[in-house]
């Protein structure tokens, strides 16, 4: 199979989410209400060693396992989409206690009633599809 | 090792863990963003058809869909073979403030009464599963990406607009917990 590298990433971020209970409604609301590092300490640590391995990556101009260079696109600068976006994906967070990794990742861990929310975001980004060139970017 | 395995796993060995799943989704081809898949799942769906948005050639993202298949498959071996008896640690105070909004906490991963089948069936329950993944998948897209996508990637690219979409985030959870929790509970 072709995507068997990708297959294997998959299990092991599914196993690192689960046992570090990164995919737990409680953990989520302890984050939003300021009550434990925990969630801050996961995003925190993993961004700051994200910020060298970008920098790695560029620097010694590393390629992929195709032989081509790893490449970054800049985001587009704006405000609203990102700020109006992200407000709507925060009340979504907070309320399901799941981002999509997550969703993905509780189907797996026995919640199989969160299949019904990751089709429900699906339908959410169906719906972005529809009204995308009515909303501010 | 097992056993070890199965004890809760801390903050800095599941950070710097994640970094590494993003290390290696670029070295692999691909790159840390779950919910493209979401935007995939719809063109794959033919909504490409009638919808500029979702006509792409979602073939070139079948990594990402074999990558979430496998977060799937992560957290069924998580739960099944590295499966931890105690309960979640969480903290008092959130313990407490939860029970006031008539919230118990068991010790699992999620609360048993709002999450399984027979709650979708009532108000409440259908309305926080179904609005919260409408709320997530519209708002990711909207934003251009979510934890993995903004949180981790972007800021690691130290893109300002990642920042905005994180104080977004924020904004939208803390008015949901403070603001909305108590009139939904």
């Amino acid at each position: 199979m072709k995507h068997i590298k990708f297959l294997l990433i998959g299990i092991f971020f599914g196993i690192v989410m689960t046992k570090s209970e990164a995919i737990s409604w409680y953990r989520i609301q302890e984050m939003f209400r300021f009550q434990s590092f925990h969630m801050y300490g996961i995003i925190g640590s993993a961004l700051l060693l994200g910020v060298f391995i970008v920098q790695w990556i560029k620097k010694k101009r590393i390629r992929n396992t195709q032989g081509e260079k790893i490449t970054f696109t800049d985001k587009k600068m704006s405000v609203p989409r990102y700020l109006f976006g992200g407000i709507v994906f925060g009340l979504g967070w907070a309320l399901s206690g799941a981002c999509p990794g997550p969703m993905y990742t509780l189907v797996g861990s026995g919640y199989t009633v969160f299949l019904i929310t990751l089709l429900s975001a699906v339908g959410g980004t169906f719906a972005y599809g529809l009204l995308k060139d009515k909303l501010p970017h | 090792m097992i056993e070890l395995l199965s004890k809760p796993w801390p903050w800095y060995v599941a950070g710097p863990l994640l970094a590494l799943v993003m290390l290696l989704l670029l070295w692999a081809g691909g790159n840390f963003g779950v919910s493209a898949t979401l935007r995939s799942l719809c063109a794959m769906s033919g909504a490409g058809k009638r919808y500029r948005f979702f006509d792409f050639n979602w073939k070139n993202q079948q990594w990402n869909l074999v990558f979430v298949l496998g977060a799937i498959l992560g957290g069924f071996i998580a739960s099944r073979f590295l499966s931890n008896p105690a309960p979640l640690a969480l903290s008092t105070a959130t313990i407490q403030d939860l029970a006031t909004l008539g919230i118990s906490f068991e010790g699992s991963l999620a609360p048993k009464q709002l999450f399984n089948w027979q709650s979708l069936t009532t108000l409440r329950g259908g309305f926080i599963l179904i609005i919260g993944g409408f709320l997530v998948g519209f708002g990711t897209r909207w934003a251009g990406g979510c934890t993995s996508g903004h949180a981790i990637s972007g800021l690691s690219n130290l893109q300002l607009p990642s920042l905005i979409a994180v104080i977004g985030f924020f904004i939208g959870g803390l008015f949901m917990t403070f603001l909305l929790f108590p009139l939904i509970f």
